[in-house]
């Protein structure tokens, strides 16, 4: 088998040196009734011409994103990722390479890590960050608990600007912790939460998301001061991190956690994952911040270098008592974001922002052009709501056999809700085209 | 003082020790090259993407456009380019070295993997377009629930959580809302733990609110059978357990512990980390295991990435079956369907305990993993397995008389070493360790498990050739002779030719810095 | 006239009218290597003796040091806070954690003194 090195006469010399008779006396530990003598009912092995030929098979059942007109968000986004990213990261001592735990043979890591934190501070406008989470989601429900560990409180008010799956997640975590949440309604762009009034003496935290679900773009400047006002922390969401190259940062808003998701920087869309979680904070509560942290420090000549700090915070010294359980980070996405980003710099990275803000404009308009669309949001960044005459499920699926990818229906996360079920969530990046635009207007014409 | 460090080592830097007495302009070594960070070498002007700014248009930011400097560094793509390329040849990797990390399971992360997960009709798709375009990703993810179901002998799998952590909580989770359905999750308020778990384990029981019991092991590295029945009570929820375990050793009395645990009412935890020793040779569910997580980057070689990601679905049993969380894939009539919501899950009768996760889980992980375990096939994983334990046993065996083992043999997939061979020389697990990267290895796992003092855990897996063990074993012999030979000059003050030398935690720790900061403006002149 | 008395956890405590002064031992120090981090409790928090009093952070570890006796949280030491290698340098006196208004002086008498805890440490090794 070509991953296994090896042969018949090795393992006949490696039992002689055991001192066992076959490789069955290394087993002896197991129960007999749970050995298994045969082979389990699985295909045996393939070479690689054969299963590039069976996956590729199942590949082909799905419609890429590239290959129509695409205009799906709704938490993850399709932007365009250099050639150089993807060329960088499967380099053998990126890809390959374990957890930087021995600093002095990880220095290519711990560096890069140091610069993706140091990135999302900025970004963020916060004081810090870490080394990234598994996802946008986890890392909200992560910032949950650590609002409660700061104020020692345990309810949780939820904006209903936030991503619904964000909600569940939050809320699933709460519940087998016993906190307690409080979800406010669907935040249809158009209508004002009034989210101000819910904020009480128990509150630890109020969690907004900006650009919202709906695409809305929010103001968290009131909401921080009353959260402050009764000793309560402001969490702030960003679903899409290219928004914060046109859009005023949650830190300069008064935010105290803010976290996101930074899969638009780097990394495809990959049917759901692996993303890379970003979470960010004042400096006064650095260590209640969960996950990875690398820092900065000398080796013995003085020389710089850089080491994963601040460990005691985690599950390995800590055990019961530690701020998570988390164990990894999101190393090889975090890294993609980084050289992306690194790629796009200052220039680019607002370039970038005024392009999708711009195309969305461009599709907003021609989509409040169709009869009896509307287009529900006043501001907005690359990403809105419209509403449907009919069911948004129906008209997504109608669009599809159009070849037209034309958004989320809202329904399909929130599917209880009468008043959400004509609304569809509609994003444009800087990879659709005016003929992207055109073909999506022009098949919204013939369904409805 | 509670859980002091007895095994207090230092985490200064020491002295360098003294080097070659050149000095080069650049800092630089000959290939070995000094990097700055990325915003040292801002270039204002410069830009690595050539992006056309938009037509004049009306922006429609409600007020809120952003002011100010972000403060990124303008950067040429050439310039980029040779930044990570440097940085990257700072860094140990498995394509270039053996890793002997203890319970990480550092295998060959095939090409083919990276490939396959490329293909557009993978990479390039949007977990919430429409279903129907999307039947290939809901297949593969199906494909891979059952590889995964027939190796472990287990009838559910919950796909979404993102590593074996998150694996772990969503098992525990399982159990928890199990025993809410049978009325009892506010009277199984205690999980039992051995003494030997990984820090994860009662992380995650306290987590949910559980209080952490600890189970003893006896002399021979195993969990105490007796004092484990001692322990259970109508107030257990469960036991986490690894398997083998964290010893490198398998657990004789697993049957009968299992038994024990269901009688009692409780459920069994697995922790899947150590999988590699027993895949294709033994199921998991023959064992009585209700829930384990599978490491996708351990076991099914999925690439470890200098830290992430992983992806760690959880296996359960019929009883945690019906708990598994949203949201998962079902095979019927007109296809895959894809389950999101607590609304389609009543409908089809599953009472999933919530959501972990937003969209589905790691698809880039399950199309690596799923181009594994096809390549490798029924008889292909079963030789891992027995390859992984041929290899650590043949280590153990090798160097058991040159270090010192606490338990005698055989091992399963690690083989377990303590640092009485070091006593009297002067020379701490630490620095031996710091030794071994001079000879251009990475050390293995040091000070885990905790029940054994100064553990040394060596885990080879199957992928390393008998050729490159032997060069293991004379490395790790001629270091021990160093060491018992009073031969310091090795170990102080190493690795002496790593590309930084041993790095100050403590600074790092008493002045955390953790981002770069542009330089204070000078004064202007008065 | 102040006198010192030891736990089996290696606390210090020593004991000036009714107030004590409480700290990790030298040994418990060496133990723990490089202090990086000292949590401390708030003032005007009540113990009992065995109570989690403060938590302190090695680079690798994190201890909990316990309250030997009981009584009210009057002081915390905040030069711990910027040079928490202060414990490493001087345990037992300016890298002192805390100092309690005792409400039971009898405690003190369950104690290790000075010999008797040298003569504990002796025996660990």
């Amino acid at each position: 088998m070509r991953y296994l090195p090896l042969t018949d006469t090795d393992r006949r010399e490696m039992l002689g040196v055991i001192g066992a008779k076959s490789v069955d006396d290394l087993f002896r530990d197991v129960p007999e009734k749970a050995r298994r003598e045969g082979l389990v009912d699985l295909p045996k092995r393939q070479g690689e011409l054969e299963v590039e030929r069976a996956l590729n098979k199942m590949a082909a059942k799905n419609v890429a994103a590239g290959s129509v007109p695409f205009f799906v968000g709704a938490g993850a986004y399709r932007h365009h990722v250099p050639a150089t990213v993807d060329h960088l990261i499967q380099r053998s001592e990126f890809l390959t390479s374990y957890t930087p735990y021995q600093p002095e043979i990880t220095q290519g890591t711990l560096q890069y890590l140091f610069e993706f934190q140091t990135q999302v501070a900025m970004l963020t406008g916060m004081d810090v960050a870490n080394a990234s989470m598994y996802d946008g989601s986890t890392a909200c429900g992560e910032a949950v608990l650590m609002a409660h560990r700061v104020t020692k409180r345990k309810k949780a008010v939820l904006s209903g600007t936030l991503h619904p799956q964000y909600r569940a997640v939050v809320e699933n975590l709460s519940e087998f912790a016993n906190d307690v949440v409080e979800a406010l309604p669907p935040a249809i762009p158009g209508t004002t939460e009034d989210i101000i009034s819910r904020i009480c003496d128990d509150t630890s935290c109020v969690v907004v998301q900006s650009p919202s679900f709906y695409g809305d773009l929010i103001d968290l400047r009131a909401i921080a001061d009353a959260a402050h006002a009764k000793g309560a922390l402001l969490i702030a969401v960003v679903t899409e991190i290219v928004s914060l190259g046109l859009v005023t940062p949650p830190g300069e808003m008064g935010a105290d956690i803010v976290v996101g998701e930074g899969q638009s920087i780097g990394n495809g869309l990959n049917f759901g994952g692996p993303y890379v979680g970003l979470f960010a904070t004042k400096s006064k509560y650095v260590r209640q911040m969960p996950g990875r942290l690398c820092g900065e420090t000398v080796d013995a000549t003085g020389a710089r270098g850089f080491v994963l700090t601040l460990s005691t915070r985690e599950q390995h010294i800590r055990r019961e008592k530690a701020t998570s359980n988390i164990c990894t980070n999101s190393g090889l996405c975090s890294l993609a974001f980084t050289i992306h980003l690194s790629l796009l710099g200052e220039e680019g990275f607002t370039r970038l922002a005024r392009i999708n803000h711009a195309n969305a404009v461009k599709l907003a308009d021609g989509l409040a052009g169709v009869k009896g669309v509307e287009v529900l949001n006043d501001s907005f960044f690359n990403e809105f709501t419209i509403r449907l005459p009919r069911s948004a499920a129906a008209v997504v699926d109608e669009l599809a056999d159009k070849d037209v990818i034309g958004g989320v229906p809202v329904s399909r996360l929130i599917p209880d809700d009468p008043s959400v079920e004509n609304l569809l969530v509609v994003a444009s990046t800087e990879i659709n085209t005016d003929a992207d635009r055109a073909a999506f207007v022009a098949a919204l014409k013939e369904v409805l | 003082m509670s859980g002091m460090n007895t095994q207090g080592r230092p985490t200064g830097a020491g002295e360098a020790s003294s080097g070659s007495a050149i000095e080069t302009y650049t800092g630089n070594r000959g290939l070995r090259l000094e990097e700055p960070l990325i915003f040292e070498l801002d270039n204002p002007g410069a830009c690595g993407v050539d992006l056309d700014e938009p037509d004049a248009f009306t922006a429609r930011l409600g007020g809120l456009a952003r002011k100010g400097n972000i403060g990124l560094p303008g950067i040429s793509e050439p310039d980029v380019m040779r930044h990570y390329v440097r940085l990257s040849r700072k860094n140990y990797s498995i394509d270039a070295g053996l890793y002997p990390l203890g319970s990480c399971t550092m295998k060959h992360n095939p090409r083919l993997n990276e490939k396959m997960a490329r293909v557009a009709g993978f990479s390039d798709v949007h977990p919430l377009q429409p279903q129907k375009t999307v039947q290939g990703a809901l297949e593969l993810i199906d494909t891979l629930a059952h590889w995964l179901k027939e190796l472990t002998g287990l009838p559910a799998v919950a796909m979404s959580p993102k590593a074996g952590a998150h694996g772990e909580l969503c098992g525990m989770m399982a159990i928890r809302a199990a025993l809410e359905a049978r009325g009892e999750g506010a009277t199984r308020t205690r999980v039992l733990v051995p003494e030997s778990a990984h820090g994860t384990n009662p992380a995650t029981a306290a987590l949910l609110g559980y209080k952490v019991d600890a189970i003893p092991a006896t002399e021979d590295g195993r969990v105490d059978l007796s004092a484990f029945k001692a322990k259970l009570g109508p107030d257990v929820a469960a036991i986490m357990l690894t398997n083998p375990n964290t010893c490198g050793l398998f657990e004789r009395d697993i049957i009968a512990i299992a038994d024990a645990v269901h009688e009692a009412g409780a459920y069994f935890y697995c922790d899947g980390a150590n999988f590699n020793a027993i895949v294709g040779r033994v199921r998991p569910g023959d064992l009585g295991v209700d829930a384990m997580h599978i490491n996708l980057h351990k076991t099914f070689s999925t690439p470890h990435g200098g830290g992430g990601p992983g992806a760690g679905p959880v296996v359960l049993s019929e009883a945690l079956a019906p708990f598994a969380p949203l949201p998962y894939v079902v095979h019927g009539q007109d296809g895959f369907r894809l389950v999101e919501t607590t609304k389609e899950a009543k409908a089809d009768g599953t009472q999933p305990f919530g959501r972990m996760v937003s969209f589905h889980g790691q698809m880039g992980m399950f199309v690596r993993a799923m181009a594994y375990m096809m390549s490798h096939g029924s008889d292909g994983l079963r030789q891992v397995a027995e390859d992984a334990v041929l290899n650590a046993n043949y280590i153990l065996a090798s160097l058991k008389n040159d270090l010192s083992a606490p338990f005698e043999g055989p091992c399963m997939r690690e083989a377990l070493f303590d640092d009485r061979f070091l006593k009297g020389t002067g020379v701490e697990t630490l620095d031996f360790a710091k030794a071994m990267i001079d000879e251009g290895y990475h050390p293995m796992t040091m000070y885990f498990p905790l029940v054994v003092h100064g553990a040394l855990l060596i885990e080879p897996t199957e992928t390393e050739s008998k050729k490159t063990l032997d060069q293991f074993i004379g490395t790790l012999r001629h270091l021990a002779k160093a060491a018992k030979g009073n031969d310091k000059a090795l170990f102080t003050g190493a690795p002496h030719f790593a590309p930084r030398h041993r790095l100050d935690e403590t600074l790092a720790a008493r002045n955390p810095v953790l981002r770069w900061q542009p330089p204070v403006p000078a004064q202007a002149a008065e | 006239m102040s006198e010192i008395r030891f736990t089996d956890q290696h606390e210090w405590v020593r004991v000036d009218g009714d107030t004590a002064t409480i700290g990790i031992t030298d040994y418990a120090q060496e133990q723990l290597g490089d202090v990086v981090y000292v949590e401390l409790p708030e003032v005007g928090k009540a113990l009992t003796a065995g109570d989690e009093a403060a938590v302190v952070e090695s680079v690798k570890a994190a201890s909990e040091v316990y309250a030997p006796v009981s009584g009210e949280i009057v002081e915390v030491n905040g030069d711990l806070e910027g040079a928490p290698g202060g414990v490493n340098e001087d345990a037992m006196g300016r890298g002192w954690f805390v100092k309690m208004k005792l409400s039971d002086s009898g405690e003190l008498s369950k104690l290790m003194d000075e010999d008797a805890y040298k003569a504990f440490v002796e025996g660990l090794a």
